[in-house]
């Protein structure tokens, strides 16, 4: 089921284009492109059931991921994700510092909660009105390099806003300790809190910590509205999107990782379309540094540093880059893994091989054990050099790999028209 | 008073004078072929035309505006195309969105946040591309990779692509460098009726005399950056200083 | 006068060390056109060569002895390191002193055999992919690096103290002819100045001096003429990675005194001998050399209280702003050559 889907997000262009031509429209989507967008849907607004597959405590339960504080980043990390991918998926240029513009974003956010109100939109809009001029500033001079040296020029200015963060803007920042809402900030828009209450985010007066839980049989499915909101956002990020990638604009960001040469011999400077590219997908490391803090007040330095830019690389290409769904899909892997494969001890793996006799189990143990826990860093380094060498369309591409098998078996021809992109 | 005057140019590559006081003028709706031995500064003539380098001295001017000073985007649109010696073309896309883009650069100018719309709505930039594609007799090749394309095709798209622009002046750097006979034959076809059918002036840089003999109506021979003599193609033939220049040089004819 | 001094002398050891990564840098890029995000990583992996030396060394094993006993009258139980038992007491701790500059012994075999694994294994089949496959595959690789000695080392750092003689700080103004007192230096930075200085000078010198290194500058300058003169350039180039890789471990090996070694600190210097390459000019050693030196020291003199108490926060930013100011003014860097990297 899922790699049909893998297979018509990134089905060329073209391909998708021929078809479009000819059929009606929803939503300004082709059919392909409509399907992709509803499974979303339907995936993200079921996931508190579809992550929480395994009954409660059971051997399995600890792999479901149905809870609100990680269902919350699956979708703002993939809203980064997918940010990330319209710059270096359309148009070629590595960014090494866009958790910048995450950070700078989520300061944004909790200034608006400190000054105006806990309520979420400002904060939100705030957030990515400030990582966009900000992202037009450090994009308008790194643009002004390719290649390698504009990968370190945003390197650089990620790091230097680390590190101002971290000590010089310590007023703004709240630098090492960091920020939150506090009892007593102005909060010109609400009214005062009641006694003993603390801040929280809202939407319109509906709390983000807010939900209920359902009890079916042994399993337990938590609905929680901080998720909800989140998940509408990326949504709507995710149709942005895909727009953006059908439209003359998206076109124009694939030339320029095509053949820059060319455009500009064709009357187009290269140079305003990836500042566009570039601004916008700062804006989307805003929207997702406001989100991060909508659902959990507090922001510090650590957000921008050049290992939280070096992340939001690995899930694009780890799911594909270049192609719709594979950054959201990288984006969810990676934080499966820091959050559930890091939970798994010892204890927890001479239960799974209790069968085996003692000295294998043993011996399974240590061969396992480095992979998983505190090492899933180093299963993740595997798996991404592994993407990285046989498969450079990343998980999308391996999908689509395995569906061409199954597809070859029943017509010939299918494979031709799936062109990788 | 042609369409491209070229006075008093000058070039040099460290210690290599690379273009010699260079005076050339194209008249409006020819054809006009410069040719000259390996190292003669054709290519360097060519770049300094279209923006890539920028001469010593001189001046060179398009429609009576200099094009001096300007990058490469922005003398393209003043109606200057070119094609390359290999062909540079948008390998990673449709050879239909290859050819889209011209369509919607000619259309959009310099710069526009069109992202929200979707490509293949805007029917007329479609029918314009497709229409385009047809007359260079790829319209069957539409949903192909551009870089899946034989040389030949390669070369005939970026022409089209070129065209799509209704340039005034095209520009072509060896076109023919590097391909089969037939190719050969082909791009020649394509240029003769390029040449018939529209109101164009082509400056085309050419080593394959077949070809340069086959299309232009004057030639420019270039030799140690200095045009030797500038004449018809009948005149050329016969001429001695040519042939000094080109001495060991199987001219094919 | 004496302040400027100790500036400078303050800046030189970061600076060998960004020197000497950003040359083993400039070296790959140079020779093999692939941008190495594990160099880093090599750095690290030559620090706990040294670790992996000096624990080697300290292997003991427990004996009785019968002079001394414990609280309760048995007999003490003590640890003997079996390089006593070799090499007699005395000889026994001077090894285990002098465990950090032996590790260079040590460490060089092991970078090389390192770094000719990873070329011939990986970075080899990356000659013709995009710079961007190169720097994500060795960014890949160095994770998978620093996690597998966070296995086996554990993620705190791990002290490893220079030999005694050196562990102390000199007064550097009364042996120049100032006053007394007013520039203390640890002596082990000047070593580590020295050793990287020699290092610089000896790759120098191969590369001038030796046909190897002739035919290495010709690759560097232009690889395809180089192949077709029937000169088998690979297998030199992977010789250079090993070097490049051995330069990388020399200078960690030597850094551990000054910065106890942990599973990242190859990271945290790549970042900054990446900004030091680039300001240097891709693909020109001397550049590499050059900027290394002088972004370190001037980070040393951004360092001075003077400075910070009217920029506060200067010295975490200033190489990147040199950087970026360099970079928009001097698009190939310090010594750059033409036609690297600009596309």
């Amino acid at each position: 089921m899922t790699d049909q889907t893998e297979q018509h997000a990134t089905s060329a262009a073209p391909a998708a284009s021929s078809a479009t031509q000819s059929s009606t429209k929803v939503l300004g989507l082709g059919p392909k492109d409509f399907k992709l967008m509803f499974l979303v849907v339907v995936l993200t607004m079921a996931a508190p059931f579809l992550l929480n597959p395994f009954p409660e405590g059971s051997a399995m339960a600890q792999f479901n991921a149905g809870y609100p504080d990680l269902m919350q980043r699956f979708v703002i990390f993939g809203i980064f994700a997918i940010g990330f991918n319209i710059l270096f998926g359309l148009t070629g240029y590595l960014s090494f510092g866009h958790a910048a513009f995450l950070g700078v974003g989520s300061y944004a956010g909790i200034w608006m909660m400190k000054l105006l109100t806990m309520n979420v939109i400002p904060a939100i809009v705030v957030s990515v009105a400030v990582a966009g001029v900000f992202a037009l500033i450090v994009g308008y001079i790194s643009l002004r390099r390719s290649g390698i040296y504009f990968s370190i020029l945003t390197l650089a200015f990620a790091q230097m806003s680390y590190s101002l963060a971290y000590s010089v803007l310590t007023p703004i920042t709240g630098g090492e300790t960091g920020l939150q809402p506090k009892v007593a900030d102005p909060r010109i828009l609400d009214g005062a809190l009641e006694a003993g209450a603390s801040p929280r985010a809202n939407l319109f007066g509906l709390e983000m910590g807010a939900g209920f839980e359902w009890q079916v049989g042994n399993w337990l499915f938590t609905f929680n509205a901080g998720y909800y909101v989140a998940a509408v956002v990326m949504l709507v990020a995710f149709y942005l999107s895909i727009r953006i990638f059908r439209s003359p604009f998206g076109m124009m960001l694939r030339a320029v990782k095509s053949n820059q040469q060319r455009l500009s011999y064709t009357g187009l400077s290269p140079k305003p379309y990836t500042l566009a590219a570039f601004v916008i997908s700062g804006m989307y490391a805003g929207l997702a540094g406001g989100l991060l803090v909508a659902m959990d007040t507090q922001v510090g330095a650590e957000r921008m540093f050049w290992t939280a830019s070096g992340e939001v690389v690995l899930m694009t290409i780890l799911g594909g880059a270049g192609t719709l769904i594979g950054p959201v899909l990288g984006a969810g892997l990676i934080k499966y893994m820091e959050n559930i494969l890091s939970k798994i001890n010892k204890d927890i793996l001479h239960e799974w091989f209790f069968f085996l006799p003692d000295g294998f189990e043993n011996l399974m143990v240590e061969l396992v054990y480095p992979f998983i826990g505190k090492g899933w860093h180093l299963t993740l380094g595997i798996i991404f050099m592994l993407v990285v060498i046989f498969l450079p369309g990343g998980l999308v591409e391996g999908g689509q790999k395995i569906a061409g098998m199954f597809k070859r078996g029943k017509d010939a021809d299918a494979s031709k028209t799936t062109p990788a992109e | 008073m042609g369409i491209l005057e070229v006075k008093g140019v000058n070039k040099r590559f460290g210690g290599l004078q690379a273009l010699g006081d260079v005076n050339l003028s194209i008249a409006d709706n020819v054809c006009h072929a410069i040719i000259g031995p390996n190292g003669a500064g054709k290519s360097t003539l060519l770049n300094c035309l279209v923006g890539k380098l920028i001469p010593d001295t001189g001046s060179v001017s398009f429609k009576g505006n200099s094009v001096l000073g300007r990058s490469p985007h922005e003398i393209n649109q003043m109606g200057i195309s070119r094609v390359f010696q290999t062909p540079e073309i948008f390998g990673d896309l449709s050879v239909l969105e290859n050819m889209m883009i011209p369509c919607f650069a000619k259309r959009d100018g310099y710069f526009k946040l069109n992202a929200i719309s979707d490509v293949m709505a805007q029917r007329d930039m479609v029918e314009k591309a497709e229409h385009m594609l047809e007359e260079m007799n790829m319209a069957n090749k539409k949903d192909m990779m551009a870089s899946s394309m034989s040389r030949g095709d390669k070369r005939r798209l970026e022409i089209g692509m070129c065209l799509a622009q209704e340039p005034s002046l095209l520009l072509l750097d060896e076109p023919t460098a590097g391909m089969a006979r037939a190719d050969t034959n082909n791009t020649i076809d394509l240029l003769k009726q390029i040449k018939d059918e529209r109101d164009i002036t082509i400056a085309i840089i050419e080593h394959d005399m077949h070809v340069v003999f086959s299309l232009a109506d004057r030639i420019t021979v270039l030799a140690q950056g200095t045009p030797l003599v500038e004449d018809t193609p009948e005149n050329i033939k016969g001429h001695p200083k040519v042939r000094e220049a080109y001495l060991g040089e199987n001219s094919g004819h | 006068m004496e302040a400027i001094i100790l500036q400078i002398l303050n800046g030189l050891d970061k600076g060998s060390a960004y020197a000497l990564i950003a040359m083993g840098l400039t070296l790959i890029f140079g020779t093999l056109g692939v941008v190495n995000f594990a160099h880093g990583a090599l750095f690290m992996v030559g620090a706990f060569c040294a670790v992996t030396l000096s624990r080697i060394l300290t292997l003991s094993h427990e004996v009785v002895d019968p002079t001394r006993t414990d609280f309760l009258g048995n007999p003490l139980k003590v640890d003997v390191p079996y390089a006593y038992d070799w090499f007699g007491q005395a000889t026994g701790d001077a090894i285990i002193d002098w465990a950090v500059p032996l590790s260079i012994l040590f460490a060089v075999p092991v970078m090389i055999i390192i770094g000719v694994v990873m070329e011939r294994g990986l970075i080899k089949h990356f000659y013709k992919r995009p710079h961007a496959d190169q720097i994500l595959v060795t960014f890949g690789l160095a994770i998978v690096l620093q996690e597998v000695i966070k296995y086996f080392y554990g993620a705190n750092p791990i002290p490893t103290p220079a030999p005694q003689a050196f562990a102390s700080s000199m007064d550097m103004g009364a042996a120049l002819g100032f006053e007394a007192g007013q520039i203390i230096y640890p002596i082990w930075r000047l070593v580590y100045f020295v050793f990287a200085a020699i290092v610089i000078g000896c790759v120098f010198a191969f590369l001038q001096f030796t046909t190897f290194g002739m035919v290495v500058r010709a690759g560097m300058a232009d690889r395809e003429t180089v192949g077709l003169l029937g000169i088998n350039i690979d297998k030199r180039f992977t010789i250079m990675f090993g070097i490049a890789a051995a330069v990388a471990g020399l200078a960690g090996v030597m850094y551990t005194p000054i910065t106890s070694p942990n599973y990242h600190m190859g990271m945290d210097f790549l970042v900054l001998s990446f900004v030091v390459v680039v300001v240097g000019g891709m693909g020109s050693l001397p550049g590499a050399v050059l900027a290394g030196f002088l972004l370190g020291v001037i980070e040393a003199f951004a360092s001075l209280p003077q400075v910070l108490d009217v920029l506060p926060g200067l010295n975490q930013i200033i190489i990147f702003l040199v950087a970026i100011v360099i970079l928009l003014t001097r698009p190939r860097g310090l010594m750059g050559r033409k036609g690297v990297m600009e596309e």
